[in-house]
């Protein structure tokens, strides 16, 4: 045994071996994120194609190709495959490659300045900013697919979209996101359990919180919610905020308007949220969306609030005699400024980034999507309305009938809420405040102070590329 | 060196350090140069924007806060997972009985050594998703379930574990369980390690110290831990790095990843919503060449400071 100094010079292979060890570790934790940053050198793209026509408005090119990526999601990607048919049908010639994925933005976001695929379905938890897609030019105006005639209608594609879908896809005066689902949100309950128990799903708050102890002698939550994702709470919290206060308030709250989170209806619209914390009406427990869902469909709960993409979601583990229905949003009362307004609107936005190869084959594309045959296919298959009208005219469904049923009676304005769309940091704050008070952690007047806080920081920061609704 | 050695050599290196200046470096000169920018991470349009998004980052109050987070995890993850990993090595080498063969481990430790090693073979990505079904924080979690049916637990107040914010120590109690699976994960791989440089401890020294009447306590404090003392100190220096990331259990296992508001925050997660939500793509590159600075800085430290003469047997 002997007692060396360190020395530069005296390496043997086991200190060698630890220190190439150590370098190679060095760069670990930063490597990931660095290299997430990183692009590469852009490319021409080519978009001439051929001679247009009324069954070829945008000049597909025959013998070419066009990319397009579905989200694989709640509403799964064998819809996606039918309007392949639909459209290879008219354009045998055209070679479609199909993928799909549920990270858009982790595979497509880097290849967006580049070589982007042709059509993106731009949904689900890793989706791409929509604002700044808009604000970098990453995607391409669509108004020329507007104007188009319908694939197998009367009229142009226009005409035969329900409404909300064209204000919908629309940032800054232009048409840019094709939004394929038609979704309508509100509590859902087990028709049968409500029939065998003879309940009435109730209207306001009111009679909620009168029905609510007749629910918990049963042994059964009231009512439960996703803790993780705090955009599902801050549907309803919206839902109820518009009910109370009307149209304008909400709108002026999306324009950043001085002190419109104070306006009135907001905040007792919060309050009947907060109160329903406070009375110990929410199953407990932290559950994210699919352990909620199941937790509602074992009866657990009586109510849970999500959109019509819930039949498809969950449909491998539904009860047998489990009756799924789609009740409205509940409203406050006599004072309410809109108690009749529904929450619905076009989602799942199909975008074209404005560097792909074959726009001219995606923009027909999406033509497939919104056709009456490729629509009818959508609802049978995912259980939701499509944004093209009649979609769910055949099906039999008690979930696709509720909604429905719930869109007739429905007036025209619908509820829609677009801040968390226009700034990252309102969605990140409206999520984080939403959960805190579904959490009981904080006040329906601590929510309204916070938000009004931040959108104040927003309106002040000249970095923010501003945008209105009206 | 001997003739045509250099050029074997070289002929040899060329095409792997080829490939790592290229995947490797490159990326990483890229995102030093983006994050002079106000780039977006959409369009080709870079604005130069000089330093200005460093000078940002010290006036960012999420920053602060999340730097905290990784400072908290920078301390505790190999403080526990070494203190951990040191004890189920000296149990597993040289805690069992004397005997004629010499100091051996408890009985069973080949085994348990393949049982302790076992997180190091899952992604990490798994153990987030498999420690989610522990924590489940209703009467199906693994943890909440088990203490309900003896009532310790009661069903209407579970344990809310990754979705908990209060403050035990002074540091969201999030950050507790998550600390507590990067340590199970973590202690296995360093169990190993050290155990492999513990036998190669010659076992006359521990011979020669218990014959000198010295106990277990004084065994592993006077003879094991000076020897492993390089080990260490290389254990920690990886160890940091893992707690510098952590983005993965944060990503996986926190409400709205990061939360609950913004009680689980750290660099990366704040850097992933600065650059994909935000779309301020040059401002989030500042944050990862920050982090990357840091890194470097702290790993030179540690290796400096713990240098020291070294014992050869």
């Amino acid at each position: 045994m002997s007692v060396t100094p360190e020395h530069p010079a005296d390496l043997n292979r086991r200190t060698l071996l630890r220190r190439a060890a150590a370098a190679g570790l060095l760069v670990t934790p930063a490597a990931g994120l660095l290299s997430a940053c990183a692009g590469s050198e852009p490319s021409k793209s080519d978009d001439s194609g051929s001679a247009k026509s009324k069954d070829n408005p945008f000049g597909v090119k025959d013998g070419s190709a066009v990319k397009v990526v579905v989200f694989n999601g709640g509403l799964g990607d064998q819809w996606a495959k039918e309007d392949k048919v639909v459209f290879n049908a008219k354009h045998a010639g055209v070679t479609v490659n199909m993928s799909s994925t549920q990270k858009i933005k982790t595979e497509e976001q880097p290849k967006m300045a580049t070589q982007p695929s042709d059509l993106v379905m731009n949904s689900g938890a890793d989706m791409m900013d929509i604002s700044t897609l808009v604000n970098e030019g990453a995607i391409e105006p669509l108004d020329d697919l507007l104007t188009a005639a319908a694939w197998d209608g009367e009229g142009t594609v226009a005409d035969s979209l329900l409404p909300g879908t064209v204000d919908d896809g629309t940032f800054q005066g232009k048409f840019y996101v094709v939004n394929v689902a038609y979704t309508v949100w509100g509590n859902w309950y087990n028709g049968a359990l409500f029939t065998k128990e003879g309940w009435e799903p109730p209207k306001t708050f009111d009679e909620f919180f009168a029905l609510a102890p007749k629910i918990k002698a049963k042994g059964i939550a009231p009512y439960v919610h996703d803790a993780k994702h705090g955009y599902y709470p801050r549907w309803a919290l919206m839902a109820t905020i518009w009910k109370s206060a009307g149209r304008q308030v909400v709108i002026d709250i999306d324009n950043l308007k001085e002190n419109a989170w104070k306006a009135d209806g907001v905040l007792p619209a919060l309050q009947a949220w907060e109160k329903l914390v406070k009375d110990k009406l929410l199953l407990p427990g932290n559950l994210d969306h699919t352990q909620s869902q199941q937790a509602w469909l074992d009866g657990k709960a009586a109510f849970i609030q999500v959109g019509t993409w819930l039949k498809n979601e969950m449909a491998a583990t539904i009860p047998p005699g489990f009756e799924m229905k789609v009740s409205d949003y509940w409203s406050l009362g006599a004072a309410d400024k809109a108690p009749k307004d529904v929450f619905a609107g076009a989602g799942e936005g199909l975008v074209v980034p404005s560097k792909a190869p074959n726009k001219a084959a995606a923009k027909e594309f999406l033509r497939a999507v919104l056709s009456k045959s490729g629509s009818t296919k959508f609802a049978e298959l995912t259980k939701s309305l499509a944004s093209t009208k009649g979609s769910g005219d055949g099906v039999q469904d008690s979930a696709l009938a509720t909604a429905n049923e719930l869109m007739k009676n429905a007036p025209k304005d619908l509820i829609k809420v677009k801040f968390q769309d226009f700034y990252a940091d309102l969605d990140k704050e409206s999520q984080n405040l939403s959960e805190e008070l579904m959490a009981g952690r904080l006040s329906a007047q601590q929510f309204v102070d916070k938000m009004q806080a931040a959108a104040d920081k927003v309106a002040k920061d000249s970095s923010i590329k501003k945008q209105t609704r009206a | 060196m001997r003739h045509g050695v250099a050029r074997f050599v070289t002929g040899f290196l060329a095409l792997p350090v080829a490939l790592y200046l290229f995947y490797v470096v490159w990326p990483f000169a890229q995102a030093a140069g983006y994050s002079l920018t106000s780039w977006g991470g959409y369009s080709d349009k870079q604005d130069f924007v000089g330093l200005d998004n460093y000078i940002r980052l010290f006036s960012d109050e999420l920053i602060r806060k999340a730097f905290w987070h990784n400072v908290f995890f920078l301390v505790t993850v190999p403080l526990f997972t070494i203190a951990l990993a040191l004890f189920l090595a000296f149990l597993l080498n040289v805690g069992g009985r004397e005997d004629r063969a010499g100091i051996r481990g408890i009985f069973g430790s080949g085994f348990y050594k393949v049982i302790f090693f076992f997180p190091q073979v899952l992604s990490l990505v798994v153990i987030a998703v498999m420690w989610q079904q522990i924590y489940r924080s209703d009467g199906q979690g693994l943890v909440n379930g088990l203490l309900m049916k003896i009532g310790l637990v009661d069903a209407d107040n579970p344990i809310a574990f990754t979705a908990d914010p209060e403050p035990f120590l002074g540091v969201p109690a999030v950050l507790w369980w998550l600390l507590l699976i990067a340590v199970w994960s973590g202690a296995g791989f360093y169990m190993v390690l050290f155990s492999a440089a513990m036998q190669s401890i010659p076992k006359d020294i521990y011979e020669a110290a218990i014959l000198d009447g010295a106990s277990r306590f004084h065994t592993f404090f006077r003879i094991t831990l000076p020897l492993l003392r390089d080990t260490i100190s290389v254990a920690w220096v990886y160890l940091g790095f893992i707690a510098l990331d952590m983005y993965a259990l944060v990503f996986v296992m926190t409400p709205s990843q990061g939360g609950p508001n913004h009680a689980s925050e750290i660099f990366a997660s704040v850097l992933n919503f600065t650059a994909f939500q935000k779309g301020q793509f040059g401002y989030a590159c500042a944050m990862g060449v920050s982090l990357a600075i840091f890194t470097i800085l702290l790993a030179a430290l540690q290796l400096r400071i713990t240098r020291r003469e070294r014992i050869e047997y």
